[in-house]
């Protein structure tokens, strides 16, 4: 059983498993597939690197969804 | 009118030296639904030497609540986004050269429409058109300000070509919007698209008078009151596609759709393979009998079988009543042709 720990997630404090990457953090908010930039600490991670950046305790994750526009898509607010 | 711009040339950062620069440049807007009429209305007030402003569309009333040009009338009358928007922003500023285009921005003709240009603001629904305008941007080394609003949502980011990362520096590729479930209408609100081209217009100008803008992404949603900014200045990436290795795969056409859906509006829109002039008079007669014919000077509207058929100068045409890739491609063969 991984245990959990604390970061922030757009300025909340948001539970995570110590195990948990980017990749998952974006599955779990259901925001996979869309165009999503994410910064951590201060620093954009990019795509390629989301399965293998672990989050650890205090970790600030400021996620950026980018829209379409218009009428035309959902935004899935975070 | 010496006093016109008195109160922007008052504010340090522009100045008179500041306004000769506004007053000499060219911009072009892609896109005049809810962000594009807000914003190349300040763009018009500010005295811009050139805009040419680029639209698919027509005006409907749906468009009211939120697009800032248009009145009821447009809305009755059907008539073209970038036309509407050309007469409006002439009436509000005549230093400004107009020019409104009815057109759909492509591989084909974007170097064409925007070749002069010393920016392009963002006025799209798509990323497919994001995408082909970043292609372009980064190629000929002209800023481009992203904006886009959903619900009470927004983001906007000033791409400077070749200084800050660029649009694929960040995604590698459009999703595909208007294929899956997540093609909700989640509807707009006004107030967020103000904020979103105010923001959008307020880098342009500081991007016309010589400065760079901050390499900060904004969201924000004022619905909730609350707001963020990220920093891209280590987001751009050696090994882009696009600014990195100079493969323009948008600009060549390799991504091009011929038929796009218009999610949320159930219809579907179908470019020709090639530009054409699509044949108003002979259309409409041979239909005459069949259908409910509209034609104006920019476009021929068909109802036919609960179905509406908009057919646009320039070959292109919107089909309301389906969203469905294969029946709207038959609509278009059995009243249109092939």
């Amino acid at each position: 059983m991984a245990e959990k720990t604390e970061i922030i997630v757009n300025g909340k404090q948001t539970q995570v498993l110590t195990t948990w990457t980017v990749d998952d953090l974006i599955l779990d908010l259901e925001l996979e597939g869309r165009q999503v930039a994410v910064e951590l600490n201060g620093q954009i991670i990019s795509r390629d690197r989301w399965s293998d950046q672990t989050l650890g305790s205090g970790d600030r994750i400021e996620i950026v969804h980018f829209v379409g526009g218009g009428e035309e898509e959902k935004c899935l607010m975070i | 009118m010496t006093d016109r711009y008195s109160r922007q040339i008052l504010f340090s950062a522009i100045g008179e030296a500041g306004q000769k620069r506004i007053k000499a440049s060219k911009v072009v807007l892609v896109g005049c639904g809810a962000l594009g009429t807000v914003s190349s209305e300040m763009l018009t007030r500010a005295g811009i030497g050139k805009l040419t402003l680029i639209d698919r569309d027509f005006v409907e009333e749906s468009n009211l609540q939120r697009q800032s040009l248009f009145t009821e009338k447009d809305a009755h009358q059907g008539l073209p986004k970038a036309a509407v928007a050309e007469r409006k922003l002439r009436a509000i500023n005549s230093d400004v050269e107009v020019e409104g285009v009815i057109e759909d921005v492509t591989w084909e003709n974007i170097d064409r429409l925007c070749r002069d240009s010393d920016l392009i603001v963002d006025g799209t629904d798509n990323f497919e058109t994001r995408f082909l305008i970043n292609d372009f941007a980064v190629k000929k080394e002209v800023p481009w300000i992203y904006g886009a609003c959903v619900g009470s949502y927004g983001v906007a980011f000033a791409f400077q070509a070749n200084r800050s990362a660029c649009l694929q520096c960040l995604f590698e590729q459009p999703t595909d919007v208007g294929t899956t479930e997540t093609c909700d209408t989640a509807g707009i609100l006004a107030p967020i698209v103000h904020v979103i081209a105010a923001f959008q217009v307020a880098q342009s100008l500081k991007l016309l008078v010589g400065e760079y803008p901050p390499q900060e992404i904004l969201q924000i949603d004022v619905w909730t009151g609350t707001w963020q900014t990220i920093t891209a200045e280590k987001a751009r990436n050696q090994q882009c596609r696009c600014c990195g290795k100079h493969q323009f795969h948008f600009l060549e056409g390799q991504e091009h759709k011929r038929l796009t859906r218009l999610c949320g509006r159930n219809a579907v829109q179908i470019s020709p393979p090639r530009p054409t002039r699509s044949d108003f008079q002979k259309i409409s007669k041979r239909l005459d009998k069949s259908a409910q014919i509209d034609l104006n000077e920019y476009l021929l509207k068909i109802r036919v079988d609960g179905y509406e058929i908009v057919l646009f100068t320039d070959g292109r045409s919107i089909i309301r009543g389906t969203d469905d890739f294969t029946e709207a491609r038959a609509l278009y063969a059995k009243y249109i042709g092939n």
